[in-house]
């Protein structure tokens, strides 16, 4: 009877077993490669690289496969593993108008220098299940005009800026890094950011579309979402000038929202923003409505819905720590299910006690 | 770990150092819950994060480490810790509580007294004793600063006033060296009278919540309590099937399908000991 | 340009002797008043004690800015802190998590980060490189980590530190807290201790 709690050893070691079996599926499947996930489940990559904060496609990858597809699991197994990487230092701020823009919208204005460019989206298509591809085939490569690298991509807020219409972008601030130092409140807004962009993405889209349904509204407008291939720049103390590093892929949000103004500002534009790994538009747009939203005290607006409470949003973001909390409730917790049973049996032994002498009392009258 | 992929003891000189200097303060000021930059570890925010990162800036390849979950050494979680720092930190490990040189536990104080020069290290998932009463992190710290305890003192009043008692089991609240109420972590109130002026170091590690606190050996730690409704622990009609103590913590189990009930004592290498060693029964 | 020529070696094995410095220093500062020898100490530079070097290598780096008191405040010192344990040497008292000050030096607790009711954590702590931890004059030290009461006899310091310790520990949870150190040996006190004089 006391095997129950017995023999954890032995009991882990065959559960591991069993769920790399498991993992494995059917041997007679073919078995996953990193570049196949990397090519084919690409979006699956930019999540996990975004919110796990770590650029690299083909650990990525390897997470995704070791988590069968768990995106949160996922994005665990690469926290652990880049917690453990040794910091050469900060990259210089990404120039996203230097972007090699393979997607680049804005729905404040028909036409914008550079143009409308569509580029691969999810937006037009029609949700019907394309059961061609439910059987592997040659795939005709799509036409593409060659890429124009020279050519840089002017901000569609810049333009607005230059007006006098919308917010200049903050000034630098001095950069803080949430994986080496505990949250404090009220947080800065870099800190704020980089909370957002490892938030998870479906707590930020609940939270963004909170704000389109009243909950702490400010009239947003896609100033523009540009996707594509920026070059990160760090200047090694030793060499005390800049040398480009890497390309990196990244999402862009710039969204455009109204702001009445107060006593010293006159109205204009303020601005959310939104910057995720890869392609993840979403995931950029909801970061940038909620940290709009987040702004609500900075911009001397009444603070009173969810998506505006810095302390909620930033405290409940992380799905790694979120799925942590939750799951942990599993754990044996019988010692302090002991301790409340005991309190709940006294409590009700006293209940009990004080109806039958109410009773004998009754009866004696 | 030997391979020289991971660092002694799993985290970077640079994040223990860190986490060693929280510990120093929290050591410094007791009770006072010490902001850190907890890392993410490779075991699950919740299961015992906070209490690993401590362990590990901590342990050290002399040292004989012990780990309980319930009390108990074989536990799951409790195995899974323990494999880890015998992997990554290379270190003895033991059940017995009088070996160790560190105890990380969850959940339980050990029956054993502990001794001079023993660490307890105890895994926390909320670190803060009035988040219950006041969720906001920013009011909290007030609170403590301004050492304004009236919220708690109201709650443990009101549950007099509804049930005639405190009917908090578990995680019962403690005021440290006259200033600061602190969580003891979801050790049963059971076990609360151990950490008063305990020989042994306290040693509190919360992950997710990125805090760390302390309570120095030989400290006053009094769990709160009113005149007229003194502090109480919780008591069995029972004694352990097992080694028949009647002063152990005793867990409750379900023996049959009609619900036939069978105590016995939480701490397995208390029982263990007290059934092999006579002389330790008496 | 650092000279690493006249640079003393640092810790021979960094996480391990770091790691049983910090448990002889976690000993100390749990047993205020405790004497405790540091192992592995390497030899401290310049007038620093091997303790004091021992504690700031375990301690300090490039997240901790090390404020240095006058005999202290020399290259050997500095260069030796600088490599060893890449921690920037401040000219201003309040921006430092450690403050290393010799017994005579006046005012030692003057202008240090004392913290805040909110954030007590956030204090300096200062290393106070003494003649001698025992053979002065006996005071009692009482307050948690303490069983009953401690009797300490740190020798070099005058009435006058004792009694700006008086007005450090009435700060509490705010105001500083103390390492003693001379050659290999080191004792704590916390800002939590009591001391009568």
């Amino acid at each position: 009877m006391y095997v129950a709690v017995k023999g954890g050893e032995t009991a882990i070691a065959h559960s591991l077993d069993l769920l790399a079996d498991k993992r494995r599926g059917d041997r007679d499947v073919a078995e996953l490669s990193l570049e196949q996930i990397d090519q084919q489940l690409g979006l699956a990559v930019d999540r996990v690289m975004t919110e796990g904060s770590c650029y690299d496609r083909s650990l990525a990858a390897l997470a995704i496969k070791q988590a069968r597809g768990d995106l949160i699991e996922a994005i665990f197994l690469l926290r652990a593993y880049r917690t453990t990487l040794p910091r050469f230092g900060d990259s210089l701020p990404l120039d996203t108008s230097a972007m090699v823009a393979e997607r680049r919208i804005s729905s404040t204005f028909k036409d914008v220098p550079g143009g409308q460019v569509l580029g691969p989206t999810y937006d037009y298509t029609h949700r019907l299940l394309d059961f061609s591809l439910a059987t592997e085939g040659d795939r005709p490569a799509a036409p593409t005009a060659p890429a124009d690298t020279n050519r840089t991509l002017p901000r569609v807020g810049d333009i607005l800026e230059r007006e006098g219409m919308l917010e200049p972008p903050p000034l630098d601030e001095a950069s803080e890094d949430l994986t080496r130092q505990p949250l404090t409140l009220p947080a800065s807004r870099p800190v704020r950011l980089q909370n957002l962009a490892r938030g998870d993405e479906g707590f930020l889209l609940a939270l963004g579309y909170s704000t389109q349904r009243g909950y702490g509204n400010n009239h947003p407008f896609v100033g523009e979402i540009r996707y594509g291939q920026v070059p990160v720049s760090f200047v090694p103390e030793e060499l005390g000038f800049a040398i480009e590093i890497a390309e990196i892929d990244v999402t862009e949000c710039d969204m455009v929202n109204q702001f009445a103004g107060s006593h010293d500002v006159p109205p204009q534009f303020t601005r959310g923003y939104g910057l995720a790994f890869g392609h993840s538009e979403r995931k950029a747009m909801a970061m940038a409505l909620v940290d709009r939203a987040l702004r609500a005290e900075e911009l001397s607006e009444s603070a009173t819905s969810p998506a505006q409470d810095e302390e909620f949003v930033l405290a409940h973001s992380d799905n790694v720590e979120a799925s942590g909390f939750v799951q942990h409730l599993k754990l044996p917790h019988y010692v302090d299910f002991q301790s409340e049973l005991v309190v709940v049996r006294a409590l009700r032994a006293e209940v009990e006690a004080r109806r039958q002498q109410a009773a004998l009392d009754q009866a004696a009258e | 770990m030997t391979d020289g992929t991971y660092n002694y003891a799993y985290l970077d000189e640079q994040t223990k150092r860190m986490i060693r200097r929280a510990i120093l303060k929290a050591v410094a000021v007791p009770g006072y819950q010490v902001p850190f930059g907890g890392r993410e570890m490779p075991l699950p925010y919740g299961w015992g994060t906070g209490g690993i990162q401590v362990t590990a800036a901590i342990i050290g390849r002399d040292d004989t480490l012990k780990v309980i979950d319930q009390g108990a050494d074989d536990t799951t979680n409790a195995v899974s810790i323990r494999r880890f720092f015998a992997k990554v930190a290379e270190v003895a490990t033991t059940t017995r509580t009088e070996e160790a040189t560190v105890i990380q536990t969850r959940h339980r104080v050990p029956e054993t007294p502990l001794s001079e020069g023993q660490i307890l290290v105890f895994q926390v998932p909320i670190p803060e004793p009035l988040r219950m009463l006041e969720p906001r992190e920013t009011e909290t710290r007030t609170l403590h600063a301004l050492s304004e305890y009236g919220v708690m003192q109201v709650s443990l009043y009101e549950s007099i006033a509804r049930h005639g008692r405190i009917s908090k089991g578990y995680n019962y609240p403690v005021m440290v060296n006259g200033r600061y109420i602190m969580s003891p972590s979801p050790i049963p109130k059971f076990d609360n009278p151990k950490l008063d002026r305990s020989p042994a170091l306290q040693l509190y590690g919360a992950g997710r919540e990125k805090r760390i606190y302390a309570v120095p050996p030989y400290t006053p730690v009094k769990s709160l309590d009113f005149d007229d409704h003194p502090f109480e622990i919780e008591t069995w009609e029972q004694c352990c099937e097992l080694c028949g103590s009647k002063e152990s913590f005793l867990d409750e189990m379900i023996v049959d399908d009609d619900g036939k009930r069978l105590f016995v004592c939480s701490d397995t290498d208390y029982c263990e000991r007290r059934r092999t060693l006579p002389e330790a029964a008496e | 340009m650092t000279d690493l020529s006249t640079l003393g070696p640092g810790l021979a094995d960094p996480s391990h002797d770091a790691q049983q410095l910090f448990r002889a220093i976690l000993d100390a500062t749990s047993h205020p008043g405790r004497i405790v020898s540091l192992p592995a100490a390497p030899a401290g530079p310049g007038m620093l004690s091997a303790a004091a070097a021992a504690y700031l290598l375990t301690l300090a780096d490039g997240d901790t800015p090390v404020w240095l008191a006058e005999p202290f405040d020399r290259p050997e010192v500095v260069n030796f802190l600088r490599f060893h344990a890449g921690a920037p040497i401040v000219t201003q008292r309040a921006q430092a998590t450690f403050g290393v000050v010799a017994a005579t030096t006046p005012t030692p607790f003057d202008d240090f980060n004392l913290g805040t009711d909110a954030y007590p954590d956030r204090s300096a702590t200062l290393i106070v490189d003494v003649p001698n931890l025992t053979g002065g004059p006996t005071r009692r030290w009482r307050g948690p980590g303490i069983d009953g009461h401690a009797d300490v006899a740190i020798a070099g310091l005058a009435d006058a530190f004792w009694h700006d310790w008086a007005t450090n520990h009435a700060l509490f949870p705010c105001g500083v807290d103390i390492v003693f150190t001379a050659g290999a040996e080191l004792c704590a006190l916390p800002r939590s201790i009591a001391v009568e004089s």
